[in-house]
This record gives C-alpha cells, structure tokens and sequence, in this order.
C-alpha cells in the first residue's frame, strides 16, 4: 500500500514524513517521529497515555489515523518543557508526587496542560472531572490532583505578577 | 492494533463526499470523529476500502439557534454542543447530555452526526434526539430527505438511513420547561447501563406534555410514548412516576450482558426514569 506525505506542524516545528494513511497518530509521533514521550497504554482510548494536543485540544492519539492527522498542529509532552527547564506542570508533580510508575505522566501532563488553559483556576472537582480521561493504576489520583492545583496556583501568581 | 488498508479521501464538500460514496458503494464508509468507527477498523470487525474523512466540509459545521428551530450540523462535536451557550440557554439538555458521554478528549473529537448516525444502541444521542423528537437531514444521490428521530432506528446498527447518503445535520424545537439526562454507567467512559431522556412542562400544579425515551435498553433508543402520558394532568407525584415507570418498562427489552441480567436492566431503568423525572419536575 501506497504512503502518503504527511505534514504537521509539532511542537511549533514543520515536519514532514511518509506514512501509511492507517498508521495511528501515536504511532507515526513515536516510531516516525522519535517522540517517545506520548505512551501507548491501553490502546483502546480509554486511559489517556497516548494523549496530545491537535489543533487546541486534547485527543487520544491511538484513536487518530495518521491521514486525519495531515495538517495538524500537534503538541506532545516534548513540546511543554525541557530537562533543563520544566514547565511548572512538570515541577509540580515531581514537588507534590504526582506520579510513582510514571507511565500514565505524559498523558496526564498534556491534558492538564489543555485543561488549565480552557479553566486557569479549577476547583478540585472540575480538575477531576477534566481529567476523568486519564488513568492512573498507581497513585490513587490524590497526588496528581493536588500537582494540578499547585501549578494553576503558581501560574495564575505569575499571571497577576505580570500585569 | 492498526486497522487493515484503506484508501483516504477528505472531500471538502457533501457533493464530493457523496460522489465519493456512489463511485465506491459498500467499500466506503464516511468518517467523523472516528471513536466508533476507528477502535472498529483497529479490531478489524469493520473493513473500510475508502475512508471519507468530513473533516473538511464546512457546511456540516455550526450550530443554529433560531426562535422556532435548533439545527447542529452532522460534524458538531460534543465538546462544541457543551461550550455553546446559546444552544444550552435554548435547549440546556443537549449539554447535560454531553457531559455524559465518555471522557473530555473523546468529547472533543466524537460529533453528533457519528453518535445519531452510527445506530449503536449505547449512544446516548439517539434517545436524546427521539425525546426531542428530533428530524435527521439526509442527502443523497436522489437529493435531500427528512427522517423523524422516532422512524430512523430499525435495530442495531441498521437506520433508514442508505449507504449511499450522509446525515447531515439534525434539528428540533427549543425546550420549555423541565428537562433531565439520567445516566447509570459503571465508570467514565461505559456506555449505559441504562439512561433516560426526560422533558415535560408544567401547568399549574399539573403535568401539561412530557416526553421519555431510553438508552441501551433495547436493539434501538426507546422513545416510550405511553411513560410520558401517564404523567400528563397528574402532579408528578409518586404514583404517576410508578406508573409511568411501568409503561417504561413494557416498552424496553434489555438483553443481559457484562451490565447485568434482564431484571437488573429493569430495575436500574426504573431508578433513572424515576430520578430523571423528579429533576425534570423539579426544573419545570
């Protein structure tokens, strides 16, 4: 079967790659790509591992064909934060614990990082509830609640700092 | 799990997409969100030889709130349906309806089109729309036609609906009155074990109109014309909602499954049938 030139936009660089017009998003990201910070967990778009950000919102990759993913702007967990410079969401779990495997992080990052840009300042359950499409088997989701809550804290201090 | 091959299309018109469908017949199947469709392909239960992404066609986009009429357009996804307000000050059960449905990263890629057009007796739109008594817009090669929500489900995954057509928006009345969405799911994310689409209206102390439909609780939504009348002119009280529970539930046949036995689907479809209706009431 024939590929298809693909062209996105990821993580604010052009890239372009050949694919099978049935190649998963997540699989052309992390095995075309090199971006293995999205995961594959269940692959069945339930647990949110495999989450990015296209074209502004959070999608499950797993549950993307490759072909509907031409022209897209995308965002990975790559595109929030570097080593050297975490994005606070970052730091907050690694401060607050919220994670112990780390499988399930990226995901959980990159939605969070959706969900604190459509609501700045949640309260508990809104990020329970903006978060109900990411599992975590091992943290008992307390933790993760809590690192989310701190960095919609410090980024809205920075915020107000700002103006 | 990677679906079998296929060829893609993304048409940026319904003329297009329809020449799509007619050169291809059963080989091709029209793609909207995908959450159905694509978990489908991937456990290769659904072999698709031409794939037509909608993606692209703008005039299966926008919602439409008119004095007289609400029309969404096929490709409306629920994460729109939730964010429009006017849609929600018009006919505020569409939202509580899609917050009920799966998870937010879902939400923000399944569209109404996929969840009325699909036949799947889990979704939760179809009963919404037979409540509603919706109209689903349909083009074709013959043209456009109108098909009632209440006529469209034949049984599972089988509509009036040909394969050579695309549903292209749906539409219905803005609601007065009392309105609920119950839903009983084992986790975020299931399908139903049993849900019910409540609206009525109040006049005085008494029920002046109500309608009911149900999901998941037979091959098709179950739009139960006999529960809503049992509760026009009474006051909603404990022996109307019985009664109209007991018409609700002549009219469901629930196969038991992974969600429970037969008498476990009835007993939860009384319990959000009575809930949905005393939040209903509650709102009128």
């Amino acid at each position: 079967m024939s590929k298809m030139h693909l062209k996105m936009t990821v993580n604010g660089a052009e890239v372009e790659t050949l694919a099978e017009p049935r190649e998963l998003l997540i699989h052309v990201l992390r095995e075309r790509l090199n971006l293995t910070g999205p995961h594959i967990g269940c692959d069945t778009s339930h647990c949110g591992a495999c989450t990015v950000d296209m074209n502004g919102k959070s999608v499950k990759a797993c549950t993307v064909v490759a072909a509907q993913a031409n022209g897209a702007s995308i965002t990975t967990i790559e595109g929030l934060g570097t080593p050297d410079a975490l994005h606070v969401l970052q730091r907050m779990f690694r401060e607050h614990h919220g994670l112990q495997c780390g499988f399930c992080t990226p995901g959980m990052i990159t939605r969070a990082w959706r969900l604190l840009q459509e609501n700045p300042n949640p309260t508990e359950e809104e990020v329970r509830f903006g978060m109900s499409g990411n599992l975590c088997r091992c943290t008992g989701y307390q933790n993760i609640v809590k690192s989310i809550l701190a960095a919609a804290a410090e980024m809205n201090a920075v915020k107000e700092a700002a103006e | 799990m990677i679906p079998g091959h296929f060829e893609y299309h993304r048409p940026t018109d319904v003329a297009s997409a329809l020449g799509i469908l007619a050169t291809h017949g059963d080989e091709a199947r029209a793609l909207a969100g995908g959450h159905s469709l694509i978990p489908m392909m991937k456990l290769r239960m659904a072999a698709v030889g031409h794939l037509v992404d909608l993606q692209a066609i703008p005039e299966l986009r926008g919602i439409e709130v008119g004095p007289g009429r609400i029309r969404i357009g096929a490709m409306v996804t629920q994460a729109d349906i939730i964010a429009h307000a006017g849609l929600t000050a018009a006919a505020p059960i569409l939202a509580e309806t899609a917050l009920m449905i799966a998870d937010p990263q879902v939400r923000n890629m399944g569209t109404i089109g996929g969840n009325v057009a699909n036949g799947d007796p889990g979704n939760d739109m179809p009963a919404l729309m037979q409540c509603l008594d919706a109209s689903f817009e349909l083009r074709g090669p013959e043209g456009a036609r109108t098909v009632k929500a209440r006529a469209f489900y034949e049984s599972a995954y089988v509509t009036a609906r040909s394969d050579d057509e695309l549903l292209t928006a749906v539409s219905f009345a803005p609601t007065g009155g009392g309105y609920a969405y119950e839903k009983q799911k084992r986790k975020v994310g299931d399908y139903a074990t049993a849900a019910a689409a409540v609206i009525l209206t109040r006049a005085g102390a008494t029920c002046a109109s109500a309608s009911i439909a149900m999901t998941n609780l037979a091959d098709t939504p179950v739009w139960a014309e006999a529960a809503g009348a049992a509760l026009v002119g009474t006051p909603v009280d404990a022996a109307a909602i019985k009664a109209a529970v007991a018409a609700m539930r002549a009219a469901i046949s629930p196969t038991g499954d992974n969600r429970g036995p037969v008498a476990f689907k009835h007993h939860v479809a009384g319990a959000v049938l009575g809930h949905a209706i005393a939040r209903a009431w509650s709102r009128a």
